[in-house]
């Protein structure tokens, strides 16, 4: 598929396919255009052209079918972009209860096990302003595998957190793709990518340029601009 | 105080006409407005030039002119005939509601945009994410030019005198043709205002004071 913002050609010709159950790293300089990779699979931003298909079902343009089939994909904000009226518990309900339409306790009862799963179980009853980044982004996390969704989108998602807060969230989404969850990962955690991911993608300019496996990847990229890439991030 | 006792007849029909004027258009362009708000944050490109073509040109209408059209040119289009009454309802409400439009559109401004793409992402359809996350979070920043802007209503009410229809702007040429003493009695028609714009206020704190506490 392709993607033009105005004369912009920022996603050139992209033909991926993730399998069920792989964890995919996406990996490139700023403005790559890693983040809007992430944001057309959900289709929070239009396709000029192309296709893109969840579980063999096309992704329809617009309106209700295109509501019901986002909620199959999970996303985690850079932001979190947590629901700023409404209590964690709420924030982990809401889809659930008018998407899905749940029986309130069920869904409360299970966003109380996910809860439990990403370790706040205890900050159920704040509002999220009240919780630490860390803590904001695991409960963005249980809002999204809420759903049951069938793929997980992370949008760096350690990127705005305080450097002692980064591992939590690492450790939690390590879990999640262990556990068999299809995920595909925008980061700059190389410890992350070298552990837990099956397969690193590098996109530069607009392009898929590499995708190989975490080791290839790392030991011997075979492009200039991976190795150009590698070399600035594991310097720092 | 004798201006307002004698002529109490005047008094009471002229407000309680501005009141039913006021009343109605509030609704009529809370209504009105509300869903051009709609129309102008619509995923639809074809929506959102509608409802900003709308405001475009009703704000930059003056108010005359719109009654003008309804008392007086609309009936010579002969689809519906409309009363006097009728056409200051509309126009207030036509006019009203390009800017209670434009208060839902900045008050839904204010709630970042983040909010809307997770509620989106978690599957919510486009009203769901107005209704359950976007305007619960505007309502807050909605509440004090929400209420500036009925008051101008209340005052723009006046302007229906000039288009025969009888309210509390039309009170001070009837007392001077009873031959009553005018600037003392267009004093008491002042203070009626301030009376009425009181609990407007008064509604404004409470409503303030409960979605503060209440986020
Ligand atoms: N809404 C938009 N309108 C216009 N151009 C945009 C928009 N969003 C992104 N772009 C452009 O598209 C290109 C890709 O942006 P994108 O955010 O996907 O990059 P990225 O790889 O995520 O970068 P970063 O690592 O900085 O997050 C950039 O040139 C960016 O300026
Ligand atoms: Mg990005």
């Amino acid at each position: 598929m392709d993607k033009f913002f105005g004369p912009l050609h920022v996603l050139k010709d992209i033909n991926l396919e993730v399998p069920r159950g792989q964890v995919v790293v996406v990996l490139g300089p700023s403005g790559s255009g890693k983040s809007t990779l992430c944001r057309t699979i959900n289709r929070l931003e239009p396709i000029n052209s192309g296709v893109i298909a969840i579980d063999g079902k096309d992704l329809p343009a617009e309106g209700k079918a295109l509501a019901g089939l986002r909620a199959d994909v999970g996303m985690v904000f850079q932001q979190f972009n947590l629901f700023a009226h409404k209590t964690i518990l709420e924030n982990v309900t809401l889809g659930p209860l008018k998407v899905r339409r749940t029986e309130k306790a069920e869904a409360e009862q299970r966003a109380r096990q996910l809860l439990e799963r990403v370790g706040i179980a205890n900050q159920a009853d704040k509002y999220p302003a009240q919780l630490s980044g860390g803590q904001q982004q695991r409960a963005a996390i249980a809002r999204a595998l809420a759903m049951k969704p069938k793929v997980m989108l992370f949008d760096e998602p350690t990127s705005a957190l305080d450097p002692e807060m980064v591992q939590e969230v690492l450790d939690t989404m390590t879990d999640l793709a262990k556990e068999g969850m299809t995920m595909l990962v925008v980061t700059h955690e190389m410890g992350f990518a070298r552990k837990a991911a099956d397969r690193v993608i590098f996109m530069a300019d607009g392009e898929v340029v590499e995708d190989s496996t975490p080791e290839d990847f790392f030991k011997a990229p075979k492009s200039d601009r991976a190795r150009d890439f590698l070399g600035k991030i594991l310097t720092h | 105080m004798d201006v307002l006792l004698d002529n109490s007849d005047l008094y009471v029909r002229g407000f309680v006409t501005t009141l039913q004027l006021f009343a109605l258009s509030a609704v009529g362009s809370l209504v009105l407005g509300a869903f051009l708000a709609m129309l102008r944050v619509s995923p639809v490109p074809v929506f959102r030039s509608a409802g900003s073509l709308y405001v475009t040109v009703v704000r930059n209408t003056p108010l005359t002119l719109v009654f003008l059209f309804f008392a007086f040119a609309w009936n010579l289009l002969e689809i519906v005939r409309i009363s006097f009454f009728t056409a200051a309802v509309t126009a207030l409400t036509v006019y009203t509601a390009a800017f209670v439009c434009e208060v839902f559109r900045s008050g839904i401004n204010t709630v970042p945009v983040g909010q809307a793409e997770a509620a989106r992402a978690i599957g919510l359809t486009f009203g769901q994410t107005l209704g359950q996350i976007i305007l619960p979070q505007a309502t807050r920043s909605v509440f004090p030019p929400m209420v500036s802007t009925l008051i101008a209503l209340l005052k723009n009410t006046t302007i229906a005198a000039g288009f025969s229809v009888f309210e509390a702007g039309g009170i001070r040429q009837n007392l001077s043709e009873r031959g009553e003493p005018v600037l003392e009695g267009l004093l008491w028609v002042a203070a009626i205002f301030v009376l009425l714009v009181i609990p407007l206020t008064l509604l404004q704190r409470a409503l303030e004071k409960r979605w503060s506490v209440a986020r």
